[in-house]
Parts: C-alpha cells; sequence; structure tokens
C-alpha cells in the first residue's frame, strides 16, 4: 500500500513536469498565443479525478512554479490557477458526469478565467494584451483536452493511482 | 487567496521577493533545459554528422569571414589610437574596450507580451541585475533577474523597457521604448522638427549609466509628423536578432567607459532636452 502511494505521487509529477515542459518549449512567436494551459489542464485532470489529492495547495505550488518559469509577476499563475481549483473542486462531481465534449466546454470555460486573471494581474503591471488574443489558449486548450483527458486517464489506470 | 494576493503586492509594488524568484529559478532550470534538448540535439548533429565536404565549405568560408574582418580590425586599431589621440586633446577619459562572456540560450518567456529570455550563465559566472546583452547585429536587452546558475534578460522590445539612443548620425538624443511587438521600438518624445531620417542608425548613448555607449540599437523604418501634433512619431527595427539569436553576449562595462561617455556627452551640447533615465 505505502509502495503504491509513493508511486501515484510519482505519476502525478511526471505528468506535471511533462506539462512545463510543454508550457516552456520554444514555438513560434505567432504560435505562442495559441499555445494551450498545459498546467492547467493537468491540474484540472488531476482534481477532477483526484479531489482528496490535488487541490488548492497543490495549484498554488503548481502556479508559482510556473510564474517564475514565465517571468510573471509572482503570484499571477498562482492566483489563476488557485480560483481554477476551487471551481474544479466545487463542480468535480457534475464534471465526471459529462461527456468529453461538455466537459472540453467547461475547460474552455475555467480555461477563460485563468486567462482574465493573468490578464488582470499583467494589467496592474502594465503589460497586458491590448486586443482579446490573450483568450486564444482557452480555446486551444479545450481542443487538446480529449487528448489529455484520454492520456492521464490511461496513465492513472495503469499506474493505478488512487 | 489573500496570500496570494498579497504575494503579487509584494513582488510587484515593493520587489521584496528576490531571493525567493532566484530560488524558484533554480527549481525551473531543469525544465527549460529539458524543454531545449530537441533544439540541442539538432545543433549538435548538425555539428557532428555533416559531411566532410560540407565542414571543408563551411571551413573556406569561415577563413574567407575572419580575414576580412581581421583586415577590417587592423584598421579599427588606427582608428581607437586616433580616437585616443583626439579623446586626449579634447581632455576626455579615453574608452576603454568593454569585456564579454558568452552566453547561451536555454529559453524563452512562454508567454507573448513578455519579452524575456532564459540564459545558461548566472550569478556563479558574475553575471549581475542591469547587465547589458548583446548579440552580434546590436543590443538585445538586459538582465533582470539572476539565479545561481541561469538569469533572465529583458528584451528592448518589451513593452516596460526603454533605452536611451542616439543618433548616430548627428547626436540626437532620445529614448526608444519597447513596444511589446517583437521586431519594432518606439522613440518616443522627438519634435516635430528634430532631423532624424529613414534608414537612421540609433546607438546607445550611454545616458543613463546602464548601457555602454556606441552599441548599435535600431534602424530608423518609419516617421510620421503630424501637424497637429507635439511629437512625431518614429518607428524603428532592432538591429539584433532578437528572435533568432542562440548565441548571446553579456557585457562587462569598465566603469571608466561609463564616465567617458558621460563626459562626451555632456561636452557634445544638443538643443533636444529628453529624459535620461529609462
Amino acid at each position: 500500500m505505502l509502495q503504491q502511494e509513493a508511486h501515484a505521487y510519482w505519476v502525478i509529477l511526471a505528468t506535471f513536469a511533462a506539462a512545463y515542459v510543454l508550457a516552456v518549449l520554444s514555438i513560434p512567436h505567432w504560435l505562442m498565443w495559441a499555445r494551450p494551459e498545459w498546467v492547467a489542464l493537468a491540474l484540472i485532470y488531476w482534481t477532477i479525478a483526484l479531489p482528496h489529492r490535488v487541490g488548492i495547495f497543490t495549484g498554488l505550488i503548481a502556479g508559482l512554479l510556473l510564474d517564475s518559469l514565465e517571468g510573471a509577476a509572482l503570484g499571477q499563475n498562482a492566483l489563476a490557477l488557485v480560483l481554477v481549483t476551487l471551481l474544479c473542486l466545487s463542480l468535480y462531481q457534475r464534471l465526471r458526469q459529462f461527456s468529453v465534449l461538455q466537459q472540453a466546454g467547461m475547460v474552455f470555460v475555467l480555461v477563460g478565467i485563468n486567462q482574465l486573471v493573468c490578464q488582470w494581474v499583467q494589467n496592474l503591471e502594465g503589460v497586458g494584451s491590448p486586443t482579446l488574443l490573450f483568450l486564444l489558449p482557452a480555446v486551444s486548450s479545450a481542443l487538446v483536452w480529449p487528448l489529455v483527458l484520454y492520456t492521464l486517464r490511461a496513465l492513472r489506470r495503469h499506474y493505478m493511482v488512487t | 487567496m489573500l496570500l496570494v494576493l498579497s504575494l503579487i503586492v509584494l513582488d510587484l509594488r515593493y520587489k521584496r521577493l528576490e531571493t525567493t524568484r532566484s530560488a524558484l529559478d533554480m527549481l525551473g532550470a531543469p525544465l527549460y533545459w529539458l524543454a531545449d534538448l530537441a533544439p540541442r540535439l539538432r545543433d549538435w548533429s548538425e555539428t557532428h554528422i555533416q559531411s566532410r565536404s560540407r565542414a571543408l565549405e563551411e571551413n573556406e568560408r569561415l577563413t574567407r569571414e575572419n580575414l576580412v574582418l581581421q583586415g577590417r580590425s587592423q584598421q579599427m586599431a588606427a582608428l581607437q589610437a586616433e580616437n585616443v589621440r583626439l579623446r586626449g586633446l579634447l581632455n576626455s577619459t579615453a574608452m576603454l574596450r568593454d569585456d564579454v562572456l558568452v552566453a547561451e540560450l536555454i529559453g524563452v518567456s512562454p508567454d507573448p507580451v513578455r519579452h524575456q529570455l532564459v540564459l545558461n550563465k548566472g550569478r556563479n559566472d558574475g553575471v549581475f541585475v542591469g547587465q547589458p546583452l548583446i548579440d552580434a547585429d546590436g543590443l538585445m536587452g538586459q538582465i533582470v533577474e539572476v539565479s545561481a546558475g541561469t538569469s533572465r534578460a529583458l528584451l528592448i522590445t518589451d513593452a516596460t523597457h526603454s533605452i536611451p539612443v542616439q543618433v548616430n548620425r548627428n547626436g540626437v538624443r532620445a529614448i526608444a521604448e519597447g513596444t511589446g511587438s517583437l521586431g519594432e521600438l518606439e522613440v518616443r518624445h522627438v519634435s516635430a522638427n528634430t532631423d532624424i531620417e529613414t534608414g537612421d542608425l540609433l546607438v546607445t548613448s550611454g545616458l543613463g549609466g546602464r548601457f555602454p555607449g556606441g552599441y548599435p540599437v535600431a534602424v530608423v523604418t518609419a516617421i510620421e509628423r503630424d501637424p497637429g501634433r507635439m511629437f512625431a512619431r518614429v518607428v524603428a527595427r532592432p538591429n539584433a536578432a532578437l528572435d533568432r539569436s542562440r548565441h548571446v553576449l553579456l557585457v562587462f562595462a569598465p566603469e571608466s567607459t561609463k564616465a567617458a561617455a558621460a563626459t562626451g556627452e555632456a561636452a557634445a551640447a544638443d538643443s533636444t532636452a529628453t529624459a535620461v533615465d529609462p
């Protein structure tokens, strides 16, 4: 049992690490606006799947690390991700019953909220984007959600993460 | 929630979290390293697994290039000596050559509104906050954050960055601000009758004491003179390959260079009044 728990944490950490690598991978500059919010996606999945394991504290730590990677104001992504996790925690029972498409719709909303909060903090700092382009990641995140869902679910079942 | 909000305020308003940031950066460095693995492998295979003929070809090209550059630097030595003599005549301090450190890019900020680079040199290599960053063609930006093994640089095109510049042709001073779009700078508060033209090279003026003088920054690409406005709108394109350079140079300016630049500026009286501090 103990062995398995250690195992489980390893899988969650590995998926988060992969999400961070995807989040900082260099891609052409014009594509950057549409980069899915990988870390938010991983966080949403794990919160829905294991709400007793992954929660607000995970969101806080994940957000702080993302802030450091992005060079953003310390707390920008943390604030956004904590909010997203809170929403997920209150919605997870419903979200689990949804079809993939419905879930993708919810992911669109959740990542949209994430982007709005980030934009708000960036505006405080004076570097916010002047157009609505900052909402593009919400669309792309919803599009890649099925991929994330099936990959992470397969991993979770294979390694029996509970 | 409150904790996070107070964090944001602390960081933005009081800049109190330097140590936390640099600790977090150390945690993030391996992630950047991983993300950079693919291009690095490609570079490696390009240099190690290329045909003999291509290697010879490249060698020949580099030899030619080296010859040309050496020829030019001969002239440069004479010019530098002349410059020192003239400066001696003018009673201003001699310009010293700047030392540089080659750094490699290991990441770019994933956030499109932030033009930042992550470099593989940090505090252990003597990198410091505020250090200028150049590439082969011109000024790129400055260091804003240093951790033990990595550092983070802000590019001149970032919306929060501005830099004191000077028109190379006639010495008119101005401030070039980043616009947030890669490949565009805006020269602010240039009065409508200032002598500035499309194609003018803007170089660092050395005012403000942060950037050493004389590094090329940008070329003026468009000027809009609207009679209804006090200032002309001047747009410039950065010289440095901001989104392409993989190897960059960190400049260690000797203290006397700054002093020399400052006195040189003071001597050349100019009618354009601009704020100096970026």
